[in-house]
């Protein structure tokens, strides 16, 4: 049934949304113009405020229908369509609801109104011009998902429309226009992952947090409050800066677990569109509390919070404007919207700088002239170091927008990202670690004394100390282990010793003084150690599936190619490095069983693709999860190859599973690694090809043999034994449709393979005088067995043997040496980001307790 | 001159010197004469060439060499550029699962000898109604 009422409800729901957005950013306006921080007209803001209101409630409305639609499998909506199906569990529906465009910038309209709603609430003084700022933002999303026609031009694209309406070339409406298709094409498997149901919205959750500091600061441009601003947008930025980060890292951790390159950063323009402003917002951070601990660095503070807003514009143009194309195989669908985009991208870039510009000369700035000797020059370096970094990845990632923009104006253009980028990329963001490191160290030990030549000497002497013979002892481990270290590499090491022992030095004299203080030292420290993760992780990352079988196909170019992948025959055991390695199978996942069910335990050649037979107990210890027989749910669309690890030297062992996803819509397989975790490195390992599963096998000829029970033969080199002739199990006849007076016996062969018996079950049917086999197979030994005939009066019985290429697995194993710094130094960041904002929470209620002289006290070396 | 003259100088001259070291980085979506031509002068630095593969009257893929049992990691194949031109192009990896079903192909890398050696392959599969792209739908070495 078609139901377009729910799709109604939703798009009046974001027409709605849209004009009251437009009202409130027209009242909040009027509401502010011409009048004096928190001195709004009340009139224009009580209309502002019933507005946004109704936007807030309107956007509800809207993801309450859109998440229907999704919920209620109606596939007649081209977003239910295309990004669900009938067997997604309720929480990948969550994911379906933001792996389209539309949905992604619901998300973010949605975190914006909650924020906004934060701000009416709790910053009233401010409310009229930020709001202003927040509803004229919305306002831009909002239309980004309007789906309205004017005048030949389409103005957003709506998640509402239906399928019919976009698919209008397809046959299938022409005949019926209420056609409604019972499955939906499903979510990517790929995204069917925990961490895509928490990273994007954290990740959106962080772009919406960059709107309050901007907010903020063109708020106090426009009312001339040129440095009242700046208190409110350090907290707003603190949390920015932590959920912007985790949302990050959390990607990254995503792409590491689920895809196949290797490793949790690709520098792929999507994943630096994001990399660019949080450094940004990082370096904003830092000049704010400049400004609001030293006094100085206002007009960087200014320019770098606008400038972090408008990097988030540019990642969203990047991302969704198919102006990647080649670039990036992972940015959004292209909706035909690039134009809109720009010319939002332009609007607020264009307000945004002229409004700095006007009001440049009175932004206050300082008369101190700093030395070396002033922590302020060295937080100052470090603001500009990340600005530097961001800087040269901006550079880069661009080059697809060069070529678009030169193509624009008629010059053909074919520049074409470097050839190898994590070289390229490298070769800046390697400095910029160290850079970021070594000042957060400096900057740190020095801010919270007085400087000269005799105390710099007495804070830097034990932690420089510690540095150098720490750095001095990895260097030794590391050559003892036979590995060599560049020097750059050796200069990161002792940057990154250097970030974690003098921030650490300082983290404990604060925590004696106040515990809330200590964020900046526990968030230095979080990076970096990240910074050692990498080192380690990406400087050291192993190979252990070289191949060493000696077999190479061409010798043509055999000095610099590394052959990163070895053959694995199923069962056959294979050295890889200091591991023995074997294939021991196909599985898959059954819900409700844990772990993984070994392929053989299943028969699937029933109609329906979502479910097996069991064709033995399947148990987990005592627990018998299904009998033999039993019907199961299982996931057909992943594989998960049993790989057993074996440490021939400690005689450890692990047993990995790494995926396979069949995909039609993505062309084929897609491999997901698995990987162990050891407290000092990671063994990943994922599939590089499997035999091709569409293909049909190729069968030899069938070999006949005619066999008494109790006979044996030897099957493919396996010895075997005729057990029995016995009734067919009811369970694997059960898709013949047998009648009452038909006949179906199986053969019960046991075939002795390398490591343990296999009951080979073919059948042999009589339905209505008609005779029917069905063959039954053993992957494991590549052998195929057909019942072909009974010969009543001599007990004889004739079966057809036919073998085939054995099973086998292409595997690539790396060694991730100590990445679990990086994860733990993201913990920590995290955590320091959380501290800081508790302690400016603090300092904000203290002016209602401005007589507690301990508060101050503690902190008697600040120029406040 | 004041120390932030200094500073502002020093962050000129670093963002000078991105701006040229990435100019040098950068690599061309080229065609495969070019590409002959950049080897025969010397010059190895990859570059980028767009190319769609030659299928027989069944559609099939011609000219695909991939024996996994034999080595794992050679897998070769012929590429038609833009201009029509075909070169085979070889690839020490594993032949990526989706490289049948697709129909446009990226190569990076550099002519040797007679043969492309390709160390990444991005591949555009096409799909029915919307082009839907994701990361994890190419093969890269690294």
């Amino acid at each position: 049934m078609l139901n377009t009422f729910i799709g109604d409800v939703g798009h009046l729901s974001v027409i709605v949304a849209f004009v009251a957005s437009l009202v409130a950013a027209y009242a909040y306006y009027q509401a502010a113009r011409g009048r004096a921080l928190g001195e709004a007209e009340p009139t224009w803001l009580r209309l502002a405020r019933g507005a946004f209101f109704v936007h807030g409630v309107a956007v509800i409305a809207i993801i309450a229908s859109l998440f229907g639609i999704i919920y209620g499998h109606r596939y007649e909506y081209y977003y239910a369509w295309s990004h669900s199906s009938n067997h997604l569990p309720v929480y990948y529906m969550i994911s379906c609801f933001w792996e389209g465009q539309e949905g992604s910038f619901l998300l973010w309209i949605f975190w914006h109104v909650l924020l906004g709603g934060l701000i009416i609430r709790f910053n009233r003084q401010w409310e009229a011009p930020v709001m202003a700022v927040f509803a004229g933002v919305q306002l831009f999303l909002t239309s980004m998902i309007l789906g309205v026609v004017v005048l030949n031009v389409k103005i957003g694209s709506s998640p509402f429309i239906l399928l019919r309406d976009f698919l209008t070339d397809a046959p299938v409406f022409r005949l019926n226009p209420n056609f409604v298709p019972t499955d939906g094409t499903g979510l990517n498997p790929l995204l069917q992952n925990y961490w895509m149901v928490i990273h994007p919205p954290t990740l959106f959750l962080g772009f919406a947090l960059t709107l309050v500091p901007f907010a903020f600061a063109i708020a106090g441009l426009w009312k001339n409050e040129l440095t009242k601003w700046v208190k409110p947008a350090i907290t707003w930025s603190l949390v920015g800066g932590a959920v912007l980060g985790v949302g990050i890292m959390m990607g990254a951790y995503w792409a590491y677990e689920t895809l196949n390159f290797g490793g949790y950063w690709n520098w792929d323009p999507v994943e630096n569109a994001v990399y660019i402003p949080w450094l940004v917002l990082v370096a904003s951070l830092h000049a704010l509390v400049l400004w609001q601990r030293r006094r100085i660095g206002l007009r960087t503070a200014f320019v770098l919070v606008i400038s972090t807003f408008l990097l988030i514009l540019y990642a969203t143009f990047l991302t969704r404007s198919g102006v990647l194309g080649n670039a990036s195989v992972h940015s959004f669908t292209d909706l035909g919207l690039s134009g809109q985009l720009i010319i939002y991208l332009g609007a607020f870039v264009v307000l945004a700088t002229a409004l700095l510009v006007v009001k440049w000369k009175s932004i206050p700035i300082s008369e101190k002239e700093l030395t070396a000797y002033n922590p302020e020059l060295w937080v100052f370096v470090g603001a500009t170091v990340l600005c530097l970094g961001a800087f040269q990845v901006l550079v880069t990632t661009s080059i697809p927008v060069y070529n678009a923009f030169l193509g624009f104006i008629g010059i053909k253009s074919n520049l074409a990202l470097p050839a190898d980028q994590i070289a390229h990329y490298t070769k800046f963001q390697l400095w910029m670690g160290v850079a970021v490191a070594l000042v957060s160290g400096i900057a740190q030990l020095m801010w919270w004394q007085r400087n000269d030549k005799e105390t710099v000497t007495n804070t830097f002497t034990v932690p420089g100390i510690l540095t150098l013979l720490g750095a001095a002892l990895v260097i030794l481990l590391v050559r003892y282990f036979g590995l060599k270290m560049t020097p750059a590499y050796i200069v990161l090491l002792t940057a990154g010793l250097f970030g974690v022992l003098a921030n650490l030095s300082m983290l404990l004299v604060l925590i004696r003084r106040r515990v809330s203080l200590s964020g900046g030292a526990v968030s230095h420290i979080g990076i970096a150690l990240m910074l050692l993760g990498v080192l380690a992780s990406a400087g050291y990352s192993n190979i252990v599936s070289q191949n060493v079988s000696g077999l190479v196909y061409s010798k043509d170019f055999p000095e610099d190619i590394n052959r990163d992948n070895v053959l694995l025959w199923r069962n056959e055991s294979a050295p890889m490095k200091d591991y023995d390695v074997t294939y021991t199978g196909q599985y898959l996942d059954v819900p409700g069983v844990p772990g993984y069910v070994n392929k053989d335990l299943l028969f699937l050649g029933i109609n329906d693709e979502f479910r097996a037979l069991a064709r033995g107990d399947i148990k987990r210890g005592d627990r018998v999860y299904y009998k033999a027989g039993d019907t199961l749910e299982i996931r057909p669309e992943d594989t998960y190859y049993r790989v057993e690890y074996k440490n021939r030297k400690s005689g450890e062992a692990f047993t990995l599973y790494p995926r396979a996803q069949v995909n039609e819509e993505m062309g084929g397989l897609l491999a997901s690694p698995d990987i162990k975790p050891f407290w000092n490195h990671d063994i990943y390992s994922h599939i590089s090809t499997v035999p091709d599963p569409s293909k049909e096998k190729e069968w030899s000829e069938v070999k006949e043999h005619t066999l008494s029970v109790g006979d044996t033969i030897y099957l493919n080199d396996y010895f075997a034994v005729l057990r029995a002739i016995e009734p067919a199990q009811k369970s694997a006849t059960a898709g013949l449709g047998l009648a009452a007076g038909d006949v179906a016996i199986q053969g019960d062969i046991i075939v002795h393979g390398e490591k343990r018996q296999y009951h080979v079950h073919p059948i042999f049917v009589v339905r209505s005088n008609l005779v029917g086999r069905v063959p039954d197979e053993v992957t494991d030994l590549g052998l195929r067995v057909t019942f072909n005939n009974v010969d009543p009066a001599t007990k004889k019985f004739t079966f057809g043997v036919s073998t085939t290429q054995k099973d086998y697995i292409i595997l690539k194993a790396v060694e991730k040496p100590f990445i679990n710094l990086l994860w733990s130094g993201t913990l920590l960041m995290a955590l320091g980001f959380g501290i800081a904002v508790v302690q400016r929470r603090r300092e904000d209620r203290r002016p209602s307790a401005p007589n507690k002289p301990a508060a101050v006290r503690k902190r008697p070396v600040q120029v406040a | 001159m004041k120390k932030s003259h200094l500073l502002i100088l020093a962050v000129i001259a670093v963002a000078i010197s991105i701006l040229v070291t990435t100019a040098g980085d950068v690599s061309q979506y080229v065609s495969f004469k070019e590409a002959r031509e950049l080897a025969a002068e010397g010059n190895l630095t990859k570059v980028h060439v767009v190319g769609r593969l030659p299928r027989d009257l069944q559609k099939n893929i011609v000219g695909l060499e991939y024996n996994p049992t034999l080595d794992p990691n050679y897998f070769a194949f012929t590429l038609v550029d833009t201009n029509r031109l075909a070169q085979r192009v070889v690839y020490f990896n594993p032949k990526p699962q989706d490289f049948d079903k697709s129909e446009q192909v990226v190569i990076t890398g550099a002519m040797r000898n007679d043969v492309f050696v390709a160390d990444k392959i991005l591949l555009k599969c096409p799909s029915k109604y919307v082009e839907k792209d994701i990361k994890g739908a190419t093969a890269s070495v690294n």
